[in-house]
């Protein structure tokens, strides 16, 4: 599995995401953290794998781990419609410039996220709020969750095909306590 | 109107030849002083002229920049790396660097709408004369240059006082440009409000190319009712010479049309137009056709359908000449920004030229004469299109299912793909026989070529993707209203109230390039919502076609549905790009003619007026270039809210309000001097939207002012709450933040309006006469 840029041109990078080589790095790092959220953006209602939408893979995820979602574009009432309720909704950007301000105290206002995991959105648009986020909060924690390997976060899974994309959601739907 | 010419007054003078009295003589142009409004505070503004304005504006809606790249590497001290708070050799940090590169891109999309406009005032003068009197709308338009008269105080009259103009816009780009350069400003808001400064100067150079071809070439004045022109690739008549004029500037191609019809050919050639051009194209001659939006260059070239590629300027395709070689079309450049590296013939005979070109000796050539560039683009056509019959390099469909077996799946076109299309998966179905995700591709592809680029075997993709879309290519004969330029005076005078006051919700201006994350009927769909639901919906550009090349289940297109009025339900084609300074134009009109605010040299009145009261909103879905950049900077300086879609997140800085502070949202109340937190109204004043369902919720969102009465909130409210249902499937969740009264809840969501206030602990709050300036206070409290 690569660790380039998904999109060629995106190479620009001083400082590069470490690749997330097994799913299980992935859940150790969310079970670390005290205040994760995971943003999922429209494209999951675009790729399909094994018969199933992306989204299915996250509800999964989200409700195994309890990870907050802020869902982004119209995606609320995508998850809704599958029977799960987001811990909140807004615009992709508007959420970015929240956890990058270390004053905002969270979706429940109860202290700010220190660790934001994305997912979905398209792909340069996902690399810009990442790029913001590493350069104006240095001190919070990224990662992503899609097939496609993001250099601007902390940590990224590598580029993957479908099948191996599902098939790490799956495992680390897995190895919290409400996937098992 | 200032001058800075020489100018000697004598009042009273004895000589030996006689008495002189109250000579006042002007050196290089005639003083007028017939503009009997008083000047403002701010005519031609410097660029910290407005600077409190601007962070006032920057105070309320904070930078959130992504840089692109992490480093800057503009001078030799460089590559510095500027990662997370690391400054470079010149003491730059990326918050800074990022606002420079946003402020250069305005700077050169300012350069080249100015550049343009100089080119077509120099050309019109060089023409019609410096007197030729300016008439963009006759008696129907008396504030004829909004823009203008309210940044440089100056009401221009005939083409000679636009070069006045144009001066000073030239000056201010001038010493913007120098603020780039590496050891100059030190401060990201500083590199911001520069930005918004040529924003702002970006309009007014528009506003003088508009107007001067407007007065000149005999284009529609602010008329509502513009006649219907062919759009789309089918509607060219291929059984004659075509002609392909592609870009912005339409001198050439008026040397065109007139040639044609002096030589009494023009019904038997087609003259085509792809992007801004082919709006003036139409605005100038009847029998113009609008081919498509810029992304259809290489589909409509490679099809083998140009007979003559003509080029002018910007948006072009730089490697136009190598396509057009492809297809063995020869290439006339017609700007000296764009010379492709043809020798220049200007100075040859016209016979030679066309000679050349028609045996192949030359593949294209450079004319700085519009007048010889007609002349040779129109013989060159009838002569070469009977042996190039229409010779073009698209495959067989048979051919495509071979090309495509030769496709090993590496992925790299989609890598490649702004778009992160799935054409490996269209590659391997087409293989197997099925075109049919190619098929689909034709409608969202932006033709842009890169996934050929990449393709380590060669496979011409985009051509493929051509074929395969031939058949939906054949039934592009749509419909677009021609520019009409400016909105009337009238217009103004009888929506101001509606829009202000009550009914109208709001004014959605979708403008700018095609570079859409999911082809062009995303923006036919926006447009025809807004429109059906009693908006003003104003178009310009590429824009403006994508919305014409769509039809409803009556078969009617857009502009077919709808009036070309500016009015509540309007579909308005305001023209090209320069025609976007018609939107900031009747934004200012509106606060000069109906709220009777005094314009002249009086920014910040007038933006804080619009600002605060009218409900207007800019989308650029597919925006790409730097133009479309200061264009939205320009209205960012006037307060209005720009939408772009998720290319735009390239741009690298958004300009975003926090709903949920509340000191973000004070305002004062100029009847009293209290300050007023009348919520987050507009939230924010640049942001990019993921999606076509996310954008209709934030457009009736951002339509939302301080100022709206009862009455015209609830309606907004009741939009707002609706599309949100539809398109979010769920109630917006911050309602709350919008009712100031009870009586902005809309009759029929009063039950959920209410769980939804008491949920948040809501209070009623007052309507304000809302101002961020503190002079506009009438009675300020002691």
């Amino acid at each position: 599995m690569s660790c380039e840029p998904w999109q060629c041109a995106e190479i620009a990078t001083s400082k590069k995401a470490n690749p997330i080589q097994k799913p299980e790095i992935a859940v150790a790092m969310i079970k670390k953290a005290s205040r994760p959220i995971l943003v999922v953006g429209s494209n999951v209602t675009e790729r399909w794998m094994e018969g199933k939408q992306a989204i299915e893979y996250i509800i999964d995820l989200a409700n195994a781990s309890k990870v907050p979602v802020v869902a982004t574009a119209h995606m609320v009432g995508e998850f809704i419609k599958r029977g799960y309720q987001p811990a909140a909704f807004m615009n992709a950007f508007e959420i970015g410039q929240r956890v990058a301000d270390p004053a905002w105290q969270g979706l429940d206002g109860k202290g700010r996220p220190d660790l934001v995991i994305m997912v979905g959105m398209p792909y340069y648009m996902q690399a810009l709020i990442l790029a913001g986020l590493k350069h104006f909060a240095p001190d919070l924690r990224t990662m992503t969750l899609d097939n496609m390997f993001h250099a601007h976060a902390s940590w990224s899974f590598p580029n993957a095909s479908f099948e191996e994309w599902a098939t790490n959601l799956k495992v680390m739907t897995s190895k919290f306590e409400g996937g098992q | 109107m200032t001058s800075k010419n020489v100018h000697v007054k004598i009042d009273e003078m004895k000589t030996s030849s006689g008495l002189i009295k109250n000579l006042e003589l002007s050196i290089g142009k005639v003083i007028n002083e017939n503009y009997a409004e008083p000047m403002g505070p701010t005519p031609m503004p410097s660029m910290t002229t407005l600077r409190d304005w601007d962070m006032k504006l920057l105070n309320k809606y904070k930078p959130f920049y992504m840089p692109d790249c992490d480093s800057c590497c503009l001078c030799t001290f460089g590559k510095c790396d500027l990662t997370a708070g690391k400054r470079g050799a010149c003491g730059l940090d990326i918050a800074t660097q990022s606002s420079r590169i946003v402020m250069l891109a305005c700077a050169i999309g300012a350069a080249c709408h100015t550049a343009h406009s100089r080119h077509l005032v120099h050309h019109l003068i060089e023409k019609y004369g410096r007197r030729y009197p300016l008439d963009i709308g006759g008696l129907n338009i008396k504030v004829e240059a909004p823009v203008s008269r309210l940044v440089t105080g100056i009401k221009p009259e005939t083409l000679g006082d636009l070069e006045d103009i144009l001066t000073y816009a030239e000056e201010q780009i001038t010493q913007v440009l120098a603020v780039g350069h590496t050891g100059q400003e030190g401060s990201n808001l500083d590199f911001e409000s520069k930005a918004f400064h040529i924003g702002m100067v970006d309009h007014v150079g528009m506003e003088v190319g508009d107007i001067a071809q407007i007065s000149t070439l005999g284009y529609p004045k602010a008329e509502a009712d513009t006649p219907l022109v062919k759009l789309g690739i089918s509607s060219v008549d291929r059984t004659k010479p075509v002609i392909m004029c592609i870009g912005h500037n339409v001198v050439p191609s008026v040397g065109i049309i007139d040639y044609a019809k002096d030589t009494k050919v023009d019904e038997k050639i087609e003259v085509v137009g792809l992007c801004c051009t082919s709006h003036d194209m139409a605005r100038y001659y009847n029998r113009a056709r609008i081919v498509g939006p810029i992304s259809w260059e290489l589909r409509f070239i490679r099809a083998g359908l140009a007979d003559v590629v003509v080029l002018d300027e910007q948006c072009i395709r730089t490697d136009i000449y190598e396509e057009a070689a492809k297809v063995n079309a020869p290439v006339i450049a017609a700007s000296e920004k764009n010379c492709m590296g043809f020798k220049n013939r200007t100075d040859d005979p016209a016979d030679e030229i066309v000679s050349d070109l028609v045996s192949g000796k030359v593949q294209g050539v450079l004319i700085l004469d519009p007048e010889k560039v007609g002349e040779v683009a129109v013989r060159v056509a009838q002569l070469v299109a009977p042996t190039r019959k229409r010779k073009n390099v698209l495959p067989s469909i048979e051919e495509i299912t071979q090309i495509a077996k030769t496709c090993t799946q590496c992925k790299q076109c989609q890598r490649n793909c702004p778009q992160d299309y799935a054409i490996p998966a269209a590659m391997k179905a087409a293989a197997a026989g099925d075109l049919s995700l190619l098929t689909d591709l034709y409608e969202y592809c932006i033709g842009c070529g890169r996934c050929e680029e990449a393709c380590p075997q060669k496979i011409m993709i985009h051509s493929l993707i051509v074929k395969a879309g031939e058949k939906a290519m054949e039934c592009e004969d749509n419909l677009c209203r021609v520019g009409r330029g400016a909105v009337s005076d009238v217009e103004i005078r009888n929506v101001g109230s509606p829009i202000v006051l009550v009914e109208i919700p709001g004014i959605v201006a979708i403008v700018g390039c095609s570079n859409y994350p999911k082809g062009g009927k995303d923006v036919y769909d926006i447009a025809r919502e807004f429109a059906l639901r009693r908006y003003i919906v104003v178009l310009s550009g590429c824009s403006a076609m994508s919305a014409g090349s769509y039809r409803n289940s009556e078969g009617k297109t857009l502009y077919e549905e709808f009036s070309g009025e500016f009015t509540a339900g309007g579909v308005l084609n305001v023209g090209s790009c320069v025609a976007n300074s018609h939107i900031a134009g009747a934004a200012i009109k509106v606060a000069n003619i109906f709220a009777k605010r005094n314009l002249r040299g009086n920014y910040e009145e007038i933006a804080d007026y619009i600002h605060n009261r009218l409900g207007a909103v800019g989308l650029a879905w597919g925006a790409y270039s730097q133009k479309a950049a200061a264009i939205g900077a320009g209205f960012w300086r006037l307060g209005i809210p720009v939408l772009v879609g998720p290319h735009g997140s390239k741009y690298r800085r958004m300009l975003l309000g926090r709903k949920e502070d509340p000191q973000n949202w004070e305002v004062l109340d100029a009847r009293t001097g209290d300050k007023v937190n009348v919520g987050p109204a507009p939230e924010h004043l640049f942001n990019t939207i993921e999606t076509k369902e996310e954008c209709m919720v934030a457009i009736a969102k951002l339509c939302i002012r301080p100022n709206d009465t009862w009455k015209g909130r609830s309606i907004k409210l009741s939009h707002y709450v609706d599309l949100s249902k539809r398109y979010l499937g769920v109630m917006p969740n911050d309602l709350h933040l919008y009712v100031r009264t009870m009586a902005d809840v809309p009759m029929t969501m009063k039950d959920e309006f209410v769980k939804i206030l008491e949920a948040n602990n809501w209070k009623e709050t007052v309507i304000p006469d809302p101002t961020m300036l503190p002079r506009m206070v009438r009675k300020m409290k002691e």
